[in-house]
């Protein structure tokens, strides 16, 4: 046990955003509630009963998160391996392969995504940056190609490595925020990554509530006609500022806290952009459905995925020695 | 045995992710014969373990003795945590519904795969005879078509190692053995109505 310590909650700040998370989610449940009893029309019931959903599977993926987090890396290695499985199963449950396939998809999910978290595990930096994108993506296609299937090769090579790159290489830049070594930070890690993730779900939740209470002019139709433009201003700016309050937990000054927090919205909108065009293209509203009122675990974690890797870079950049 | 079957069941449904999507209908009350395609090894522990509890406690899948008596772990888990009735696929056999005609009479639903054998997932074979002569037999007995989606992505015919995408089973509305419907008809009234499933 020597390699694993498990103290729980190494930085007392963790546990008290857990708190404000906890009172944020009371304040919800309460909202839900009354909504709930004064709701007139069964068009209102329908998205009230929506919302309680939402508010209730938050309560479930915030306490997962808090034990993950509380563990500490180890934990979040873990946690993500886990949930870039299940989202990889969802991304290649929707985009079709062929018989040729089987043997690259099996290779996908058993040994390339296990070992992408085992490499961030052993804190190997190197392996982790290069194993999907360079190793994965030649190896990959080759295996395919020698199972002998041409229909369509292409497309299929593209839909598996798109997959790969998304729920794993992707998702796995989030434990990873504590590879980085920033200096006067040793040991708060997990408050960047609890900030990270905060910023990029807030953004999602009020461009959500912005885009009920003032959306008007759609953004992108033909994609996500729940997209508006005012949803996409207001959560954008409001999680910005709250990222910005937040900057005492986090190495960054207020006003880097406001750039690092934009961001992360923005690209998680991207995100959320990107991964609808791929559900309409197929034909669905969601990925899954195992996550009662937000669909499957990429419906939650489109954002994710897109900010994820661009927010470890930029930190790695400006903030490492 | 119905600790252990209930613990596969579950673990069938976690592990395959899969759903039981009854389409304009409802889980049958009564005895009833379920049939699909048939294009993996998971077929039927898939389709059986999306049925509710209370069917899947009286449902036997219909299996080939050649392949399930080939060794004793599968001849345990056929007979004694499935309850498959085994039936001789070697087809000179006159009495080979004999064993699914004695099922039927103490009470059980079956699942059957009328194609017989595997096939390649892309469209569901020629259904075999046998499932209009169980319902010549049985006037009145539903027959409830299904409908299994990505199985054969799962675990392809010819590969061992499974990939675990998520599967899902659509069951149709069942359907009666018309008084003098012939057997072609009936059979293609009955194939029909699975690969329309399939086109949900």
């Amino acid at each position: 046990m020597n390699d694993i310590q498990v103290k729980l909650f190494q930085d007392p700040a963790l546990a008290r955003l857990f708190g404000m998370v906890g009172i944020f989610l009371l304040i919800a449940s309460a909202v839900g509630w009354i909504l709930k009893k004064t709701a007139k029309t069964d068009k209102a019931r329908v998205t009230i009963g929506n919302l309680n959903d939402r508010v209730a599977a938050w309560w479930v993926m915030v306490l997962i998160l808090a034990v993950a987090l509380a563990v500490g890396f180890h934990g979040m290695v873990i946690l993500f391996g886990l949930l870039s499985f299940l989202a990889l199963r969802e991304f290649l449950t929707l985009t079709p392969t062929n018989r040729g396939d089987h043997r690259a998809l099996f290779w996908t999910f058993f040994l390339i995504t296990p070992f992408q978290y085992y490499l961030v595990w052993k804190r190997w930096y190197g392996l982790f940056t290069i194993l999907i994108p360079v190793f994965a993506f030649l190896f990959l296609p080759a295996r395919s190609a020698w199972a002998g299937a041409t229909e369509r090769f292409l497309e299929r090579t593209a839909k598996i490595q798109w997959g790969l790159m998304i729920c794993t290489y992707c998702l796995s830049h989030v434990p990873a925020i504590y590879m980085l070594d920033i200096p006067g930070y040793t040991g708060r890690n997990g408050s960047l990554l609890f900030f990270f993730l905060f910023v990029a779900q807030i953004s999602d939740v009020l461009q959500y509530v912005w885009g009920k209470l003032a959306g008007k002019r759609p953004v992108a139709p033909l994609v996500s006609p729940n997209k508006t433009l005012e949803g996409f201003l207001g959560g954008v700016l409001s999680a910005s500022l709250l990222g910005m309050a937040l900057h005492g937990v986090t190495p960054f000054t207020a006003w880097q806290a406001f750039a690092m927090s934009l961001l992360i919205t923005l690209l998680g909108f991207a995100g959320g952009l990107v991964m609808s065009a791929i559900k309409r293209d197929r034909g669905v509203k969601d990925y899954g459905t195992i996550i009662a009122g937000h669909g499957g675990v990429l419906d939650r974690l489109d954002s994710i995925c897109f900010a994820a890797p661009v927010f470890f870079h930029v930190t790695r950049y400006f903030w490492t020695v | 045995m119905s600790v252990i079957a209930g613990a596969l069941a579950w673990t069938c449904r976690f592990i395959s992710g899969s759903q039981g999507h009854w389409v304009n209908c409802q889980p049958p009350e009564g005895q009833c014969i379920f049939v699909a395609n048939h294009s993996s090894h998971l077929d039927f522990t898939v389709l059986w373990a999306t049925l509710p509890k209370r069917v899947r406690e009286n449902t036997r899948p219909v299996a080939a003795k050649d392949y399930w008596e080939a060794s004793s772990l599968k001849r345990y888990l056929a007979l004694e945590v499935f309850q498959a009735v085994l039936v001789d696929r070697s087809g000179h056999n006159r009495h080979v519904l004999d064993p699914l005609l004695e099922a039927l009479e103490h009470g059980h639903s079956l699942i059957l795969f009328p194609e017989g054998t595997r096939g390649s997932g892309d469209e569901p074979g020629e259904f075999k005879s046998g499932i209009f002569h169980l319902a010549k037999h049985r006037p009145g007995l539903p027959v409830v078509p299904a409908y299994l989606e990505n199985l054969n992505r799962v675990l392809p015919k010819g590969e061992f190692l499974p990939v675990p995408l998520l599967s899902r089973v659509h069951f149709g509305a069942p359907i009666v053995l018309g008084t003098d419907e012939g057997k072609v008809e009936f059979l293609d009234r009955l194939r029909h109505s699975v690969t329309e499933l399939a086109s949900l």
